[in-house]
């Protein structure tokens, strides 16, 4: 029987040093945490992170695993910056490919479709032309001649994915509002490591209702890990919203101190249960209410 | 009859709603809290064909009041990140949004402050600001016009493209470049001068053009007449108060300012 389950201390020790890595999800919602924490718990360095960038990457900075981040912007949403991620850049602890959000899923989607390049007009006449080593533009072979950027193909060695449900077979179920880009990052990467909230039997993953949710399809998924609240302090709706009292608390421990009493708190912890009761249990993270924006 | 009082925030929100009067059947998207008051009030008031959304992923009827409220709101279509790309590089949108820096080409940046290497401030990152200012008009929103926000030179890191040929292709205009209003605490200016310099229409009651200027680091335009900002009307004030912020979210936004 098709089995793709493994932990996700198994799924961290299928990476590798140097990787670029993209991590799905949108600023603090349904990122795979408990999946980054076990990047933080482990020796990986030197990552190349592409992300919709929220206390993930905040998180993999204040722990120096980034070499280089490819993103449009850091943000907690409610929380409009991260400090972790404004104290490492501020630092120049790592190279920066900044690109506009748009022109991020343009690159995956170029991967996805095994293209060099897609071209757009995003870009031009900005800065993420003259800051950048990587973008170059294409003239149209038609009559308009345009100028257009030519946003280069991001292909991930590795995407990492937290989603509501899946089942053992790698299929996956998105019933969070917005899916984001998570079917182009497993598109356009060799491997796809995915967290769920909840396993469930491959008869109740999909409906003919429900199969709309479904994002992609198992084959892009290399192995699925169940993760029952998984996605923390990050939302994963309908399941659980933004901590946003616990992003508070990390948004506060910016320091090196600060991120050290973090880390002995809340990461290097034994497992998945520990840092369930370090954040205060599943009944209060059940509780939190939905933010108002 | 006597004249209602108003304060800032009620006038700032009035003079951004008219970003939106004459666009017909585009998204309408306020980032930040002024302007996202000036979309819904513009859809209540001179725009009502204006799509709006819930700030998160949805299409609403109506506009969604700020802050804890007992009603769910009418949702009418659906606008996750994927669809707003799509909607918003085919031109139907216009957003008004609140940049850290300006300059005279109206130039944008939410990025860093600073060298770009090792910035003396990181900030968001550029967000969709590259592609929304080559694709659909964009409107500003400054709570703090000052030459720090108002650069001289250009801005730190060119994140919306602006009036500047140095940066274009070819030299050629981008063809849907399309910066519009630029509402401040102490004025309303738009980019209608010569050569598309930022040129003051309104003064806020009681702020002279100097001011103005001696708040801009670059040369101003100045519209002739130069008119006092028009005061909100009695059906704003109530929308506004009644309707979209109920708990005046909006009493914060000017809090730096004494007056």
């Amino acid at each position: 029987m098709l089995d793709k389950t493994l932990t996700v201390a198994q799924m961290a020790g299928r990476l590798r040093n140097g990787m670029t890595i993209g991590i799905g999800g949108w600023g603090a919602r349904r990122k795979p945490m408990a999946l980054v924490r076990e990047i933080l718990r482990s020796a990986l360095k030197d990552l190349t992170v592409v992300s919709y960038g929220g206390p993930d990457v905040g998180m993999l900075c204040a722990a120096g695993k980034v070499a280089k981040l490819i993103f449009g912007f850091v943000s907690l949403d409610l929380i409009p910056l991260d400090p972790h991620f404004r104290a490492a850049r501020q630092a120049g602890a790592f190279d920066v490919w900044e690109i506009d959000e748009g022109l991020l899923q343009w690159g995956l989607r170029a991967a996805a479709m095994r293209l060099p390049f897609l071209p757009s007009r995003v870009g031009m006449a900005t800065d993420v032309m003259r800051f950048s080593k990587e973008v170059k533009t294409v003239r149209s072979p038609y009559d308009d001649g345009e100028e257009l950027l030519a946003m280069p193909a991001l292909r991930l060695d590795a995407a990492l994915l937290h989603v509501t449900e899946a089942d053992r077979r790698g299929n996956t179920v998105i019933l969070s509002p917005d899916p984001f880009f998570d079917d182009l990052f497993a598109r356009a990467a060799h491997e796809t490591y995915v967290t769920c909230d909840r396993l469930v039997a491959t008869d109740r993953i999909c409906s003919t209702e429900r199969a709309r949710y479904n994002p992609f399809e198992r084959s892009l998924v290399t192995a699925v890990a169940e993760v029952p609240y998984g996605a923390h302090p990050t939302a994963s709706v309908p399941n659980y919203g933004i901590d946003v009292d616990h992003l508070e608390n990390y948004s506060a421990a910016a320091s090196t101190a600060g991120w050290q009493n973090y880390r002995a708190r809340f990461i290097d912890l034994p497992d998945h249960a520990s840092y369930l009761e370090a954040v205060g249990g599943t009944q209060r993270i059940q509780a939190i209410a939905a933010p108002v924006f | 009859m006597t004249e209602t009082a108003y304060n800032l925030a009620e006038l700032c929100i009035c003079a951004a709603a008219e970003a939106w009067r004459s666009d017909g059947e585009v998204l309408a998207t306020g980032i930040t809290l002024i302007p996202r008051l000036a979309a819904g009030l513009a859809r209540l008031t001179v725009n009502e064909e204006l799509l709006l959304t819930d700030a998160e992923c949805h299409l609403v009827a109506e506009p969604v009041p700020v802050g804890p409220r007992a009603a769910q709101p009418v949702i009418e279509g659906w606008m996750p990140y994927a669809r707003t790309f799509d909607l918003l590089w085919g031109g139907r949108r216009h957003a008004m949004v609140a940049p850290t820096q300006i300059d005279r080409f109206g130039q944008s940046n939410i990025s860093v402050v600073g060298p770009y290497a090792r910035p003396k401030a990181a900030l968001l990152g550029v967000r969709g600001f590259p592609g929304n200012s080559l694709h659909h008009p964009n409107s500003y929103f400054v709570p703090n016009h000052t030459v720090r926000t108002f650069v001289a030179g250009v801005v730190d890191m060119v994140c919306g493209a602006g009036y500047n040929p140095d940066r274009w292709p070819d030299a050629q205009p981008p063809r849907w470049l399309d910066l519009r209003l630029v509402v401040t605490d102490l004025a309303v200016l738009d980019f209608a001068g010569p050569g598309h310099r930022l040129r003051v229409r309104h003064l806020h009651p009681g702020v002279t053009f100097e001011q103005v200027q001696d708040n801009t680091g670059f040369p101003l335009a100045r519209s002739e007449p130069l008119s006092t900002t028009p005061a909100p009307s009695e059906r704003q004030l109530r929308l506004i108060r009644e309707v979209l912020d109920p708990h005046e979210q909006r009493a914060s936004v000017f809090k730096h300012r004494s007056a």
